[in-house]
C-alpha cells in the first residue's frame, strides 16, 4: 500500500463531501435543515451532464475554460433551484423541513434518472470528453514528487472546495453577514427584531449552500468518477455522509477540510487493503461510526459553541409567540 | 410644565380577527420622562408598545415622533425614529457575547467588533451599568442579560425606550439598580415607558401613569395624584378588595420532611445544594427566590419526577379521620385512594419518597397534587379537551379495556361550574382556553384528587387580578382543610400576605425560612441574592419542627 497515493487519492475524493457538507453548514447555519442534500447533489450531477451534453454539442472546438464553467453553471443553477424549492416550502409555506428534505432528495433522486433516461448516452459521451479539463493539475505537478503529488495534482474543483470552505468560516466569524446569519440560526425571532431580514438570510443562504452541495455531485461524476453514475445510488450515499460530516465537525467549514479527508479515507480504505468482500462494507460503515462517536462527545461536554444552530429545524412566523 | 413631547398616538386600534387588542388609544410621552403603562394581563398593554417598536402594525390610527407623523412598519423603523423596546422575554442570542448581541443588525459602515466592544463599556460607564462585553449571553445572569438590552438599544441611538415588565424577573436590589439607572436616562432627557402591573413599582418610578384596561386608554394621571386603590379601581373597572385572608393555621402537623436533597442538571451542575425544610398540613409553605434558582427543580424532586442526588424526602401520611375533606370524595376514584389511604392511616408511618416515579408514589397512597409552572407542557394536553385532561389522572382507573368517560366528564362539569371557567363546553381544547381558565382547570383537576400536599409553581403567573385572586382562595381553602401547600410565588407582597412561612431559595440553596406575617420584603430581598443574615430565623424554624 502506497500511503501517499492513498493520502493523495483521499484528499481528491474528499472534494465530494466537502462540498457538500460546506453547502449543507451553510444552509444550517440559517436554521434550515436540509436533509435534501443527498437529491441535491444528484441534481446537481445530473444538470452538470446536461450543460456539458449542450456544450459539446453546440461547441465547434472545445475551450478548456467553457469545458468547466459551463457544467459547473448548470450545476449551480440546478442545485440552486432545489434550494428555492426547498426555501418556498419550508419558509413561504411554512412546511415541515424534515418532511421537506426528505422530499427533496427522493424528488432530486428522481428528478436526475429521469434526465439521464431522457439523453441516455449523450451524458456519457459528455462526460468522457470532459473529464480530462476537470482533471486537468498544474503542468509540473508531477515532476515535484511526493509534495506535487499530494498538493498539486489535483483538478480545480478540489482547490475551489477547500477555498469556499475558508471563506464560509471566515464569513462566519468575521463578518456582519455572518454574524447576522448565525444569528438567524440561534434565534430569528432575536434576529427579527433586531432588523435582520429573517426570510432573506434563510433563502440566501439555503440557495447558496444547495448550490455549493450541487458541485459535490459535478465533482463526482466529471473528475472523480469520469462517467455518470448510472443508477445515481452512490451519489445519494455520499450525500447523506456529507450531511453526517456537518455533525461531526460541530458546523465548522474549516474542520470539513480535515473531516472530509478523514471520512474520504475510511471510505477508501478497503481497496487499500487486502480483505473480504464483507469486511469492505463494515471498514465504509466507519464514517458513521466516527459520527455517532462525535455525537456522543459534543453532548456529553456540552459546550454551547460546539451545539446545533439553536433553532436548527424549526421554522420562523413572526406572528407566532 | 411646558414639555417637549417625543411620542404621541392618535386613535390606536388593532385586532386580531375578532379579538379587539386595542381600541382607539391616545397617549402622549414626554421628552424626559417616565410613563408607566399599566394594566392587567390581556388589557392590551404590549400589544400597543409593539405596535410602537414595529412589531405589529396598528390597523387604525397614527403615530408621531417629535411632532411629525410616521409609519413604523418593522423593529428597523422603530429604531430609525429612536424608539428602543426591551422585551419581557430577552432577545438575545445566547452563544454570543454581549458585543456579537449589540452588534447585531447594525449597518455602520465596517464591522469592528473592537469598536463595538469600547462603546458598550463607554454607554454603560455612562448610566452606571455593569457589563462584560466579551462575556457570553449564556453566562450570564438574568440582571445582566437585561443590561445588554438596555445597552443594545442605547447603542442605537434611542431616544423613546420601551421596557416591557422589567422587574419581573429582579430582584428587589435589583429593581432599585435598575430604577436608579433609568432615572439617570430621564434625566439625560430619554422618555421611558415602562409596562408594568405592580403598582407599587408604578408609584415608586413613574412620573405620569397611563392605564389600559380591555385595550382602551382609561386615563393618564399624574403619579403624584394616585395611589394603589385609584390605580387598581382604574384596572379592573371596579373596586377590588386587594386583601387576602389568612387565617391561622389549625391542627399543624410534619406532613413532607425533605432533608439534605441534593440535586444536579445534566452538565452536572449543582441545582439544589443541601436543601431541607418541613411542610406542614393547614399551613401555606411560600416558596420564594429568583426564577430559576431551583424552585422547579424542588417541586419535581419531590413529585418524583426528578433525580436526587442525595438526601430523603419523607412523608408522614395523615392519621385517619384527620383530615376533614376527606368525607368529600367526589368521584370513585378518590374513594379507592381514600380505601389505599385508610391502609396506611391505621398506623401513621413515614414514607420514604426519594427516587420512587410518580406512578409508584400514587401506589404508595400518597395523594401529592402538583401545579407545574408549564401549564400546558406539563400539567395539560393542550390538543385535548378538558375532560380528556381529567382522564389523564384518571386513566388507570377500572379494569375494562375501554376507557370510563362519565366520571371525568362529571368532574370536568363540576370543575367549570364552581370555579367558574369560561369555555364554550367541556369538549373545548384547552389550548384554546385564556391562561386563567387553563389554570382554573388544572388546579381544579389537581385539588379535585383531594390532595394531602399540594404543590403550586407561580399559578397566578399571566393571569388577571380577579383569577389571582380567585386561585389565592383556592389555596387558602385547601389550608384551611388540612393540606400542606407548597406555593412557589414570584410577587413578594403576595408572598408576604399569603403564605404562613417563606422559605427563601437561593442558587439551589435555602437561604432562610421567615414567618410570613412578620416577613419584610427587603429581608426576602437579601435573602434571594445569597446572603445569609437570617441564621437566627432558621434556627428558630428548625426549633419549631
Amino acid at each position: 500500500m502506497n500511503i501517499i497515493s492513498f493520502i493523495a487519492s483521499a484528499i481528491r475524493f474528499s472534494t465530494v463531501f466537502l462540498f457538500g457538507s460546506t453547502g449543507e453548514t451553510i444552509t444550517e447555519k440559517s436554521g434550515h435543515l436540509n436533509l435534501g442534500t443527498p437529491g441535491i447533489m444528484c441534481v446537481g450531477a445530473a444538470f452538470g451532464g446536461w450543460g456539458g451534453m449542450i456544450y459539446v454539442n453546440a461547441a465547434a472546438q472545445i475551450n478548456p475554460f467553457l469545458a468547466v464553467f459551463v457544467p459547473l453553471l448548470f450545476t449551480l443553477l440546478g442545485s440552486g433551484l432545489m434550494g428555492l424549492l426547498y426555501s418556498f416550502l419550508t419558509v413561504t409555506l411554512r412546511a415541515n423541513q424534515n418532511v421537506t428534505g426528505l422530499m427533496i432528495t427522493t424528488f432530486g433522486v428522481g428528478l436526475g434518472k429521469f434526465i439521464k433516461a431522457n439523453f441516455g448516452t449523450e451524458f456519457d459521451a459528455a462526460i468522457g470528453k470532459l473529464c480530462g479539463y476537470f482533471r486537468a493539475s498544474l503542468p509540473f505537478a508531477d515532476k515535484l514528487g511526493w509534495f506535487g503529488e499530494l498538493f498539486l495534482s489535483y483538478g480545480i474543483l478540489v482547490y475551489l472546495a477547500i477555498a469556499v470552505a475558508i471563506v464560509a468560516s471566515v464569513c462566519f466569524s468575521k463578518t456582519r453577514m455572518g454574524l447576522h446569519l448565525r444569528a438567524v440560526g440561534e434565534n430569528p425571532a432575536t434576529a427579527d427584531a433586531a432588523g435582520v431580514n429573517v426570510t432573506g438570510y434563510r433563502y440566501t443562504a439555503t440557495i447558496v449552500g444547495s448550490a455549493i452541495s450541487g458541485l459535490g455531485g459535478l465533482f463526482y461524476v466529471f473528475d472523480y468518477m469520469g462517467a455518470w453514475d448510472s443508477g445515481l445510488t452512490s451519489t445519494e450515499a455520499l450525500g447523506w455522509l456529507a450531511v453526517a460530516l456537518v455533525i461531526f465537525t460541530m458546523w465548522k467549514p474549516w474542520l470539513g477540510i480535515f473531516g472530509s479527508i478523514l471520512f474520504a479515507a475510511l471510505y477508501l480504505l478497503p481497496n487499500y487493503l487486502d480483505v473480504t468482500f464483507a469486511m469492505r462494507d463494515i471498514i465504509k460503515m466507519l464514517p458513521y461510526v466516527v459520527t455517532v462517536i462525535v455525537l456522543v462527545l459534543t453532548s456529553m461536554r456540552k459546550k454551547r459553541e460546539n451545539q446545533p444552530p439553536a433553532s436548527l429545524g424549526l421554522n420562523y412566523f413572526r406572528e407566532e409567540r | 410644565m411646558e414639555q417637549a413631547v417625543a411620542l404621541e398616538l392618535n386613535h390606536i386600534s388593532k385586532y386580531f380577527g375578532e379579538v379587539v387588542a386595542n381600541k382607539d388609544v391616545d397617549l402622549t410621552v414626554y421628552k424626559g420622562e417616565i410613563l408607566a403603562v399599566l394594566g392587567e394581563n390581556g388589557s392590551g398593554k404590549t400589544t400597543l408598545m409593539n405596535m410602537i417598536s414595529g412589531i405589529y402594525f396598528p390597523d387604525e390610527g397614527h403615530i408621531a415622533v417629535n411632532g411629525q407623523p410616521v409609519v413604523i412598519r418593522s423593529p428597523k423603523d422603530a429604531f430609525h425614529y429612536g424608539i428602543g423596546m426591551i422585551h419581557q422575554h430577552f432577545k438575545l442570542v445566547d452563544v454570543f457575547t454581549a458585543g456579537e448581541n449589540v452588534a447585531l443588525g447594525i449597518k455602520d459602515k465596517r464591522y469592528r467588533l473592537k469598536e463595538v466592544n469600547a462603546r458598550v463599556t463607554e454607554i454603560a460607564e455612562k448610566y452606571g451599568f455593569r457589563v462584560d462585553a466579551k462575556k457570553k449571553i449564556y453566562e450570564m445572569s438574568v440582571s445582566e442579560k437585561q443590561t445588554v438590552e438596555i445597552i443594545k438599544v442605547l447603542y442605537r441611538g434611542a431616544e423613546i425606550l420601551i421596557l416591557d415588565e422589567p422587574t419581573a424577573v429582579l430582584t428587589p436590589q435589583e429593581t432599585e439598580k435598575l430604577f436608579a439607572v433609568l432615572r439617570r436616562m430621564r434625566d439625560d432627557g430619554k422618555s421611558i415607558l415602562i409596562i408594568t402591573h405592580k403598582l407599587h413599582e408604578v408609584l415608586a418610578i413613574s412620573d405620569r401613569v397611563a392605564v389600559l384596561r380591555k385595550g382602551e386608554h382609561v386615563a393618564t394621571i399624574a403619579t403624584a395624584e394616585a395611589n394603589e386603590s385609584i390605580l387598581t379601581e382604574m384596572m379592573v373597572g371596579k373596586k377590588v378588595s386587594l386583601n387576602i385572608d389568612r387565617s391561622e393555621p389549625q391542627n399543624v402537623c410534619d406532613r413532607l420532611v425533605v432533608s439534605h436533597i441534593d440535586c444536579s442538571d445534566r452538565e452536572g451542575r449543582k441545582v439544589l445544594d443541601d436543601v431541607s425544610f418541613t411542610a406542614r398540613s393547614g399551613e401555606i409553605l411560600g416558596i420564594a427566590g429568583i426564577a430559576g434558582s431551583g424552585q422547579r427543580e424542588l417541586l419535581e424532586a419531590i413529585a418524583g419526577l426528578q433525580h436526587i442526588d442525595g438526601g430523603e424526602i419523607t412523608y408522614f401520611p395523615p392519621a385517619k379521620g384527620e383530615n376533614g375533606e376527606e368525607e368529600q370524595g367526589q368521584s370513585e376514584k378518590t374513594k379507592k385512594a381514600d380505601g389505599k389511604d385508610a391502609e396506611n392511616a391505621q398506623e401513621p408511618q413515614a414514607i420514604n419518597l426519594r427516587d420512587k416515579t410518580p406512578m409508584e408514589i400514587r401506589d404508595l397512597g400518597v395523594r401529592l397534587s402538583f401545579v407545574p409552572e408549564d401549564r400546558l407542557g406539563m400539567g395539560l394536553v393542550g390538543n385535548m379537551d378538558i375532560v380528556d385532561n381529567m382522564m389523564l389522572r384518571s386513566y388507570r382507573k377500572g379494569k375494562s379495556a375501554f376507557l370510563d368517560r362519565k366520571d371525568p366528564a362529571h368532574l370536568a362539569d363540576d370543575i367549570i361550574r364552581t370555579l367558574e371557567v369560561v369555555t364554550p363546553s367541556a369538549h373545548t381544547p384547552v389550548r384554546r382556553l385564556s391562561g386563567g381558565n387553563v389554570q382554573k382547570v388544572l388546579v381544579g383537576r389537581e385539588i379535585a384528587m383531594t390532595p394531602t400536599v399540594l404543590m403550586a409553581a407561580y399559578p397566578v403567573r399571566g393571569l388577571d387580578i380577579n383569577s389571582s385572586f380567585a386561585i389565592y382562595n383556592l389555596l387558602n381553602k385547601q389550608k384551611e382543610s388540612g393540606v400542606a401547600v407548597i406555593f412557589v410565588g414570584e410577587d413578594l407582597d403576595v408572598l408576604i400576605e399569603l403564605c404562613d412561612r417563606i422559605m427563601v431559595i437561593g442558587d439551589g440553596r435555602i437561604t432562610g425560612i421567615v414567618d410570613g406575617r412578620t416577613a419584610k420584603k427587603e429581608e426576602l430581598g437579601l435573602l434571594m441574592t445569597g446572603n445569609i443574615p437570617a441564621q437566627a430565623e432558621k434556627e428558630e424554624a428548625h426549633d419549631e419542627n
